[in-house]
């Protein structure tokens, strides 16, 4: 009797189970999601209509606005800032993407082989990317100032200059290269992890038969790694030309968009028009505008991705 | 490569990526020629006393890490357990938070908080901060709910317990690793964020760390005060590398997961 109702009993509650399962679960599921599509509607998805709806209007900091659509946009073109901006952001997002993409790749490939001590090395190369962004940048301005920085000492030192150097302020094309620099020093080992995690997917034995075969360590690397990185490194440009094109803190801390304006990035612009010139109207439409050109620039690169991985 | 000739290299570089952050917390202990820590006690009362400010970012942190916490577990288990109208929908949207830029958002947020009363606040600018959580968030924990065999909650559920028990008293010990990765991600966001807090929050006693020590830089037109703010730079920097020593392979998992593809 017992015997049977023991086995009886896991049928009925695996029964009750389905039927639970099956009465609630659309319900139970949303319940779940709730809070989460709350958030989504409320802190994005409201937003994002909310900003195409301020960029037709004169919206001040404070007072009620009015519809003025198309001149917000209209003012866009006349603004000699914003097109300089462009440009030099523009300018900056390539030099960037060059060169912390090799520096990056370079050392993935140094830091693939297990050898005593790579571990120490992936550490060190990483560690500017465990401090936050502003922390880093803040750390920079003082590394560089003649007041207590060590570089001006170090290169007179060596020998590489006469006189100390300001290298924040004094010559757009120095600052230029400050912000480059601490980029790199911030991001390299961070782009380093992705890389390495693509290369530590593609199977040895690749290799051995290509050493077997007689081929050289230049063409196994260019016949076997890039192509088997592809989507790894399609991510991470894809990371680097957004990060670069929304570039702020390196501009903002570091050089204060100067020499003048020399080193002022796009999104520098859109900070000032809103919180400085109190123009949050002409802010939302440059916004407008920067939200297309990252939409369309991330719709050609997962088009670009696609076809290339079919 | 020859053995002597890669490490030398190696070495070089390594002191590139080192050097700095030694530096700073040198020279934040070292005045003229002596140690002192002077720069501590003055960053200490720096405006309104970095305990102000010290007090303002853990606030902000707990209510992030908290927040972010409750919603992608409570998502991950509904994306990864149940079928529910608009499921794929949500899912799309969650991940297309990547693709919208942080700067455009913030003039309309900074707008609509002030609707909703929370403009200047920590509280809302903690939602603001989970909101950008959610999408690494979200995709970390329904990996981490999809990993675990459905056997372990369905068992839970012939013994007794609702959906609800089964999620809290059978799956979150199994998805403990996610959680961390998840806490520790919104941990560094909320902790280090400069440009989120620098729009949204107005008064000087509600600034965080981050946007009180960059004042110092940008405000004291001429004679900004080298140490101290390199003290500042230690104090903000120091709990990140403990965590990145303590906590590395939490945050290899985060690198391999795949969720940074957006």
């Amino acid at each position: 009797m017992t015997n049977l109702l023991e086995r009886v009993r896991p049928a009925q509650a695996a029964a009750h189970a389905r039927f639970r399962r099956r009465r609630s679960p659309g319900l139970a599921g949303l319940a779940y999601a709730a809070p989460a599509a709350v958030i989504v509607a409320l802190f994005f998805l409201f937003p994002l209509g909310l900003v195409v709806w301020m960029s037709l209007n004169k919206w001040p900091l404070l007072g009620p606005p009015t519809f003025n659509a198309p001149t917000n946009y209209a003012q866009i073109a006349d603004n000699a800032l914003v097109l300089d901006a462009v440009v030099f952001t523009l300018k900056y997002t390539a030099v960037v993407t060059v060169l912390l993409f090799s520096i990056s790749f370079g050392l993935a490939l140094l830091i693939q082989n297990r050898r005593p001590g790579v571990g120490f090395f992936r550490g060190a190369f990483f560690l500017p990317a465990a401090v936050g962004w502003a922390t880093a940048t803040l750390l920079f301005f003082g590394l560089l100032s003649d007041q207590i920085g060590p570089i001006n000492d170090i290169l007179q030192w060596v020998g590489l200059i006469d006189a100390p150097v300001s290298w924040t302020a004094g010559d757009p094309g120095l600052a230029f290269g400050s912000t480059v620099t601490l980029v790199i020093w911030r991001w390299a080992g961070f782009n380093m992890l992705i890389l390495l995690t693509g290369l530590q997917a593609i199977p040895t034995e690749l290799y051995e038969a290509a050493r077997v075969d007689g081929a050289s360590a230049f063409h196994a690397f260019r016949r076997i790694t890039l192509p088997l990185m592809r989507p790894t490194i399609a991510l991470v440009l894809c990371l680097m030309i957004t990060g670069s094109l929304l570039g702020f803190e390196q501009f903002y801390i570091l050089t204060r968009g100067g020499p003048g304006s020399s080193t002022t990035s796009v999104v520098m612009v859109i900070v000032r028009e809103a919180f400085i010139r109190f123009n949050l109207g002409s802010a939302a439409a440059m916004s407008v505008l920067v939200l297309a050109a990252l939409v369309l620039l991330n719709a050609l690169q997962l088009a670009f991705i696609r076809r290339k991985t079919s | 490569m020859k053995r002597p000739t890669y490490y030398v290299s190696m070495a070089i570089l390594s002191l590139f990526f080192v050097y700095p952050i030694v530096w700073s917390g040198w020279s934040s202990i070292r005045l003229g020629d002596a140690f002192s820590l002077d720069s501590y006690r003055k960053l200490a009362d720096y405006g309104e006393g970095v305990g102000t400010y010290l007090t303002n970012t853990v606030i902000l942190v707990l209510l992030t890490v908290g927040g972010t916490l409750i919603v992608a577990t409570f998502a991950g288990y509904a994306f990864a357990r149940f079928r529910f109208p608009g499921r794929g929908l949500l899912f799309v949207l969650i991940l297309a938070i990547l693709m919208v830029p942080y700067p455009t958002i913030l003039i309309p947020l900074y707008v609509l908080l002030g609707w909703f009363g929370l403009q200047d606040s920590l509280l809302g600018l903690a939602l603001v901060m989970i909101m950008f959580q959610l999408p690494f968030a979200v995709f970390m924990m329904r990996n981490a709910f999809e990993s675990v065999p459905r056997t372990l909650d369905e068992a839970a559920m012939m013994d007794g317990c609702g959906s609800f028990g089964a999620l809290v008293r059978v799956l979150l010990p199994a998805v403990v690793p996610g959680l961390v990765t998840v806490g520790l991600f919104a941990f560094l966001a909320s902790w280090n964020d400069y440009v989120a807090p620098l729009i949204l929050i107005s008064s000087n006693d509600r600034f965080t760390l981050p946007v009180a020590v960059v004042n110092m830089r940008l405000h004291d037109f001429g004679a900004v005060d080298y140490p101290t703010m390199q003290a500042g730079v230690v104090f903000m920097a120091l709990p990140c590398l403990a965590i990145f020593l303590l906590l590395q392979r939490y945050y290899v998992r985060g690198f391999m997961s795949g969720a940074l593809r957006g």
